[in-house]
């Protein structure tokens, strides 16, 4: 019971991570159409910030929240810097020189900080293991979890409350009557490159509390499996992002809990043929983007 | 606001809108007088569209955009928006997935805030009744007719005093079309200045105080709503029968 209980906390907030890092994602493809692949940089990026504040000994909460500030701050010059002056570029353009994002950060944070991971030390307590009467939990995989449902929730206000949240859900769909509207394109596409990174700056936040390092490399396998959960929740659709973040990390922890052993090295093989076959029955994801762009 | 000046209220000088290879507008002059409903007519690709478009910033335009002593050349559909001037888009284009109620919200969002914002959007919904009942629902599950009033509704939200009008009887029930048409006159009335494209010419001349024809982008005939009605050219190209 402890045990099957727990891995379906730890498939939760796994799935939490994947969803935050595919909506950060879907965030700004549903604006601009663009595949951001230098996301998993940002993330890398705000483990560094918060290994840098711990190690100016900064309360926890503050270096959590220095990160995401970090990755939220640096997703809004990326986009100053290198999507602005494309804009009018095609998507594979536009893809292209996210790769070179990418790629730029990536060896600065292996020649100016270090190749080799850093030890982030997180205050023992978060560590431990909170009981329930019979049940015992991880406290990191029920924080994470509260800080996923709380991220979303907050995104969710946002995005339904706000003039701001309201002009990002309508450029989502006609970008150009949102200009007509009188509501500067400028902006919308600013405040979503930081939101974006505010979502992978939370998510590094909840991955490195569970590894306790960062190093330049941290972001890549997450947000490729982000960008899998955001192919198989709908490109572009920040319901879906969520749906298939969740989907693939609760799939992944059980086939990694409950294949037999013999099974186990081709894990990764089971997953991605799940994806496969959730692709082939909903070719749009499981819940499509509504682009409002003129038939 | 009583017209202060015999300047014309818009004034499009040797306008000409390009798309790349293809040029949309070739040539435009046209004048548009304070208080009158204007009438651009002309066939599918004719440059009507495109007119508007450079109008509010969001084609390419070259010439002269005269807008009460303002200059619109190269400005922002963002900024031209600000000094007064709305486009209801051809197909309506409201923002299917966000309610009607956020719909009127993003109109007016960028010109007023907090109480006058609310204040807009309940006297847009007093023009329009219908929107009061569907506020809440999205915009997507709106009839045709429905969808028409709210982009008309999202337009005026930001209070123009020229309200460029492209297509807003096309495909609409007759009944639709009559509240159009009555609905353009009474903004005319209350000191709106409309520039209007329609396919329905009839309809559009006969509320017009001046109307325009456009064909291939170039101009080829301008009159007052009376006397386009009576040319030959209108009969046999739009008013058949």
């Amino acid at each position: 019971m402890d045990v099957f209980l727990q891995q379906c906390l730890n498939a939760i907030s796994l799935g939490g991570i994947y969803a935050l890092l595919a909506l950060g994602l879907a965030v700004v493809f549903s604006i601009v159409s663009l595949i951001n692949f230098a996301h998993g940089e940002l993330m890398t990026l705000a483990g560094y910030a918060i290994y840098a504040a711990l190690l100016f000994a900064m309360p926890l909460p503050v270096a959590l929240g220095a990160g995401v500030i970090a990755a939220a701050l640096a997703a809004m010059a990326i986009e100053r810097v290198a999507f602005r002056p494309m804009r009018r570029a095609d998507a594979t353009s536009l893809l292209i020189t996210s790769f070179a994002v990418s790629v730029i950060l990536r060896v600065l944070f292996q020649n100016g900080i270090s190749a080799r991971p850093k030890p982030v030390a997180l205050p023992p307590e978060l560590s431990g293991v909170v009981t329930f009467g019979p049940v015992h939990l991880s406290v990191i995989a029920l924080a994470s979890i509260a800080i996923t449902i709380l991220s979303l929730a907050a995104l969710s206000l946002f995005l339904t409350r706000t003039t701001m949240g309201r002009a990002m859900r309508a450029a989502a769909e006609d970008f150009q009557v949102l200009r007509l509207m009188g509501i500067r394109a400028n902006r919308v596409i600013a405040v979503a490159f930081a939101i974006s990174g505010a979502l992978a700056g939370v998510s590094a936040a909840l991955w490195i509390a569970q590894r306790g390092s960062v190093d330049p490399l941290m972001g890549f396998v997450p947000v490729l499996k982000a960008f899998i959960a955001a192919v198989i929740g709908g490109l572009g659709s920040l319901p879906g992002a969520v749906a298939g973040g969740f989907a693939l990390g609760i799939a992944e922890v059980l086939f990694q809990a409950f294949l037999p052993p013999e099974a186990l090295p081709f894990r990764d093989a089971f997953v991605l043929s799940l994806v496969v076959a959730v692709l082939i029955w909903r070719p749009d994801g499981l819940i499509p983007a509504k682009t409002g762009r003129r038939s | 606001m009583t017209p202060t000046s015999s300047a014309p209220f818009l004034t499009v000088t040797d306008l000409s809108v390009r798309y790349g290879a293809v040029e949309a507008v070739h040539g435009l002059s046209l004048e548009v007088e304070r208080g009158s409903i204007t009438v651009l007519l002309g066939a599918n690709g004719a440059g009507k569209s495109s007119t508007l478009a450079a109008l509010t910033g969001i084609a390419p335009a070259k010439g002269g955009l005269q807008f009460d002593g303002l200059s619109l050349t190269g400005m922002m559909p963002e900024e031209i928006v600000r000094h007064g001037i709305a486009l209801c888009p051809e197909g309506r284009r409201v923002f299917p997935s966000l309610s009607v109620a956020d719909n009127l919200h993003l109109g007016g969002a960028a010109h007023v805030k907090g109480d006058a914002l609310a204040a807009r959007i309940e006297a847009e919904l007093d023009r329009f009744p219908i929107l009061r009942e569907r506020f809440h629902q999205r915009a997507g599950l709106l009839s045709g007719g429905e969808q028409q009033m709210l982009a008309i509704a999202r337009a005026l939200m930001s209070a123009p005093r020229l309200l460029l009008l492209d297509e807003p009887s096309l495909g609409l029930a007759p009944k639709v079309v009559d509240q159009v048409f009555d609905l353009v006159l009474s903004l005319r009335d209350q000191g709106i200045t409309i520039l209007l494209v329609e396919q329905n010419a009839e309809r559009a001349l006969d509320i017009a105080n001046r109307g325009y024809v456009l064909q291939s982008g170039r101009l080829v005939l301008s009159g007052s709503g009376a006397e386009l009605a009576g040319s030959d050219l209108i009969r046999q190209a739009y008013l058949a029968g």
